[in-house]
């Protein structure tokens, strides 16, 4: 089987072949319908192909919504470029609609002329009752500015899988490999990726093996044989940095981190969680890995995921626990334990769409002030966010390192679309990785005798002495701690103390951490400032700006707590702030409230990223005014 | 290694004690701290967490390792300390509202997992550190501060409800008597595996004399079932009560009613636990006869020795883990 597919030929084609310097694609049909898979692969292929890329899958929160409803449509979108692009992109040029409802929730979005692929058998009278159409709009002439390719999918897919030994249900399982194939022929993508990747997936079931890449080279077949469409086209490798690259997904490569962090820390990684959309699949990564050492631990709550985590921190684990809004939520009075005991852990937090069980499959850069402010009490820690998804690697390393350095809880953000959308990653060389490790302590730190809460001088860290170490037997808790001894202290002035110095501990920090720099115009007015996802879209719609002359400056905050110690100076070097944001403004109070400027929000809270063109729009609406 | 040669006060802290006078608390601490001296772990390899409560002020007091956590989350806590380290000999200290409301999910998550923990539930019936609520395991229509009118919560029975969720060691004793208590805590370290203890405390200043019928000089002789290992249940100060299990129901009957070949005799290591469940059933209140002792003791897989052994069967098969080959591992091209 594999052979025939594998082999025919990438460039064969009756008709014209058009080179274009980006595409954006979108695959749409029912959750059913495998359209994450369609666009995973073809995004694998062409990462393969060494184009830049950037990916934003989209799906309902139900497993299995409805078939055929608006509701449950489930979306991939990919832009593929042969230069440096850091979004998905706004408007698609091709949407491939698996069924009727896939056409009408999406087509508004595809750019006027664009080319819509189709499975025709899909568009009955009851997926179009069931997706709103009165008429068909493949027969209405409403597509007519389009470029339409309609095959049969169904019919053809069985076709072709008909000698593979698939029966039942599995036989149009393959319809999606079959779309695949035609994207392929329309792209001139390689099938070799997709073609290894099944044999390995599917090497135990060599039936479901044959049909998928029997579909796939149907696919390929019907574009190729029936002149699907006049011109197909080509994206040429982009011209990135020297490096061996991998097409990752914030969520892999924060897995990837949590392991990495261990390493570079010395320490067996422990990792106690809760599932939880949209973080679980970091779960799923480190329960592969256990041979690097690492613990997971699948709490049967919250509040027992991050427990463990105190309680494996406390024994010298390099402790981790995941989650998203909710979750964040419930172990808030944990994090306060971990605070007052001074115990290096890490809380990844996968945000989405809030408040409440909220959209649980959507981005939002909702748990801001709630990292920052969400205690009782005075419990300043440390907050970093996660610009994009391969920098979600980088981030869990970095949150390691304070965690440990300062003996403190750390919160790390990510969001929706930095956990489940993908862009090439330059490979690092591991063993350059930082040293981050902290030493036990193993003997009397004063003396003869272990203060618990002695500081070190210069990080205000406390020692850190684990179960087993003979001599340093001692009791930490909740209750005040009496400053260097640890014991109980009910007394005024300690209280004062002590929250004085957890709290300089952490504003300490700040120059600890990289400066904030500035990228694009240095004599501009004007000032884009971001944190977390929207790095791509920000970084984007200044990169248009800048090209038409247009001066923009902007920056990026990795660190939201404490803010690097040059930011208020930045900040008031330009005349106005503009802070882009998934959410009514959170960033914005905290600028507002440390530097007293009048910086001005751009915000969404849609369920979506924010378009590049919607950033540029709002940039020049704000210089012209 | 050092012989381990302890006295009881090398493991009393510096710390002052600080229950109300006359608390059951500290003859359970004075119990505990023997026991450890001769328990033959070294004194770093021990740990105490605790929850929130009056009985969780118990790590301050212990020099060993310890945590006084947040309220109803040491099994939780102790969980990741356990599976962090099995090699430790880990303890939780809890109370009746810490571990049966606040912390129940917990509590039967750990039981469930068989975590290598030694659970000690002081129960005392109420609410002590709050000043007298009336808790999970307060009788139907006890009159507390927050139920003027009597209590209309029908409590938990800890035994039934550590059994029901398939606990491999359930075990009762009382504050007063430190010989059993020893004898259960020793006991409940040698078994792998998660151990409940069930300790009847009496709180003197919210609740006193709750236990009356089991400490009191006059009730006690009649109300305490011993149960002891291959030996009929027979008690009463002229064992002239038994125990019978009839189609899963425990019984007591008199002793001379019944032919001997009928008294149930007591087997903690049966695997079933409905022989240990009817037990548990004979009092659903420490108000009249009530089983002391070992319920249940099975060994089946401890969930932190699981833990450790599939990283080494895996590391085994597959090698420790490179990092450069895994961040390799979903394909990579190169550019010049
Ligand atoms: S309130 Fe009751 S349980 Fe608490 S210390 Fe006082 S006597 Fe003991």
């Amino acid at each position: 089987m594999s052979e025939t597919t594998a082999t025919l030929p990438v460039n064969e084609s009756p008709s014209e072949q058009q080179e274009l310097d980006k595409v954006i694609i979108r695959f749409a049909g029912d959750s059913g319908d495998g359209m994450q898979l369609a666009g995973t692969r073809f995004t694998d292929a062409s990462a393969a192909f060494g184009n830049d890329l950037a990916t934003f899958p989209s799906f309902p929160a139900e497993i299995r919504a409805p078939a055929g409803t608006l509701a449950g449509v489930s979306t991939f979108q990919v832009q593929i470029a042969d230069f440096d692009i850091l979004t998905p992109g706004d408007e698609p040029d091709v949407l491939v609609a698996m069924n009727p409802a896939g056409l009408k929730s999406n087509l508004k979005d595809v750019r006027p002329n664009g080319t819509i692929v189709v499975n025709s058998e899909a568009f009955i009278e009851r997926n179009l009752h069931r997706a709103g159409y009165d008429k068909n709009p493949l027969e209405d002439g409403s597509l007519d500015s389009y470029r339409i390719i309609s095959a049969p999918m169904e019919t053809l897919t069985k076709e072709a899988v008909k000698e593979t030994g698939v029966t039942g249900r599995e036989v149009l399982r393959s319809k999606n490999f079959f779309a695949l194939g035609l994207m392929a022929w329309l792209f001139n993508r390689p099938l070799d990726p997709t073609t290894e990747w099944l044999e390995k997936k599917f090497s135990k079931r060599p039936e479901v093996l044959n049909a998928n890449l029997a579909a796939l080279k149907a696919g390929w077949n019907f574009g190729l044989t029936t002149d699907a469409a006049r011109t197909t086209y080509s994206v040429k490798p982009a011209k990135l940095e020297p490096g061996t690259y991998t097409n990752v997904t914030g969520n892999t490569a924060m897995a990837w981190g949590v392991i990495a962090a261990g390493q570079a820390a010395k320490l067996p990684v422990f990792y106690g969680t809760y599932p939880i959309t949209p973080a679980s699949d970091i779960l799923h990564e480190l329960s592969r890995h256990k041979n690097f050492g690492v613990k997971t631990f699948q709490a049967e709550d919250e509040i027992a995921g991050i427990g463990a985590t105190v309680g494996a921190a406390f024994t010298g684990h390099l402790a981790f626990t995941g989650t998203s809004g909710p979750g964040l939520a419930l172990k808030s009075e944990t994090i306060s334990l971990a605070l007052m005991t001074e115990l290096p852990l890490i809380i990844i937090d996968v945000q989405r769409g809030g408040p409440s069980t909220g959209l649980p499959t959507k981005p939002e850069q909702a748990d801001l002030l709630f990292s920052i402010f969400g205690r009782h009490g005075e419990a300043p820690m440390p907050v970093l966010a996660a610009k994009s998804p391969s920098d979600a690697f980088a981030i869990t390393i970095e949150a390691a390192r304070i965690a440990l350095k300062y003996m403190t809880p750390v919160i790390v953000l990510s969001d929706n679309s930095i956990a489940t959308g993908s862009e090439p990653w330059n490979l690092p060389d591991v063993s350059k990785l930082p040293d981050i490790s902290k030493p036990f302590l193993t003997g009397p730190n004063a003396g003869d005798e272990y203060l618990p809460y002695l500081r070190d001088p210069q990080t205000f860290a406390r020692d850190w002495a684990v179960p087993g170490t003979p001599g340093l037997e001692h009791r930490i808790g909740g209750l005040e701690k009496q400053e260097v001894t640890g014991n109980v202290s009910y007394d005024p002035n300690n209280h004062q103390l002590m929250i004085d110095t957890r709290a300089w501990k952490i504003a300490n920090i700040a120059n600890d951490i990289d400066p904030v720099e500035t990228d694009g115009d240095p004599d501009a007015k004007l000032l884009v400032l971001g944190w977390g996802s929207t790095y791509g879209v920000i970084q984007g719609a200044a990169r248009r700006l800048l090209k038409r002359g247009v001066p923009v400056a902007t920056a990026h905050l990795r660190h939201l707590n404490p803010f690097p110690a040059n930011l208020g100076e930045v900040i008031r070097s330009f005349e106005k702030v503009l802070i882009p944001e998934l959410n009514m403004g959170q960033l914005r109070h905290l600028i507002r409230a440390e530097y007293l400027v009048p910086a001005i929000g751009f915000n969404k809270v849609s369920a979506e990223p924010f378009k590049v063109s919607e950033v540029e729009k709002k940039i020049l609406e704000i210089i012209e005014s | 290694m050092t012989t381990l040669n302890y006295k009881r006060a090398d493991f009393q802290s510096d710390q002052e004690v600080k229950w109300c006078p006359g608390c059951g608390d500290y003859t359970i601490l004075a119990s505990v701290q023997s026991y450890m001296a001769e328990m033959g772990v070294a004194r770093e390899d021990v740990v105490f967490i605790s929850g929130i409560g009056c009985s969780s002020r118990f790590p301050y007091y212990m020099n060993t390792y310890g945590m006084h956590s947040i309220h109803g989350r040491a099994p939780a806590i102790a969980s990741g300390v356990i599976t962090a380290n099995p090699d430790l000999s880990v303890w939780v200290v809890t109370g009746d509202g810490d571990a049966l409301s606040i912390g129940g999910n917990h509590l039967i998550h750990a039981l469930r997992r068989n975590v290598n923990l030694k659970i000690l539930l002081f129960n005392n019936q109420i609410y002590g550190l709050t000043k007298g609520q009336y808790s999970p395991t307060s009788e139907v229509g006890k009159t507390t501060k927050s139920t003027p009118l009597g209590s209309i919560d029908f409590p938990f029975n800890p035994v039934s409800l550590a059994l029901g969720a398939d606990a491999s060691f359930v075990a009762r004793t009382l504050d007063m008597d430190r010989k059993h208590t020893i004898e259960i805590l020793k006991r409940a370290h040698e078994h792998e595996g998660t151990a409940l203890i069930e300790i009847y405390q009496n709180c003197n200043v919210f609740n006193d004399k709750a236990f009356n019928a089991l400490t009191g000089k006059e009730e006690r002789d009649f109300n305490q079932i011993r149960m002891e290992d291959g030996e009929p249940i027979i008690f009463g100060p002229d064992r002239e009560k038994a125990v019978v299990i009839e189609n899963g129901v425990a019984r007591i009957v008199d002793t001379n009613s019944v032919d001997p070949s009928q008294i149930h005799v007591h087997d903690s290591h049966q695997v079933n636990p409905s022989m240990a469940f009817a037990l548990s059933r004979l009092s659903s209140h420490p108000d009249g006869p009530t089983p002391l002792g070992i319920f249940r003791d099975i060994n089946r897989p401890v969930y932190d020795r699981e833990v450790s052994r599939q990283i080494e069967a895996v590391t085994e098969k597959r090698g420790p883990g490179d990092l450069q080959k895994l961040i390799a591992s979903q394909g990579t091209w190169t550019v010049e």
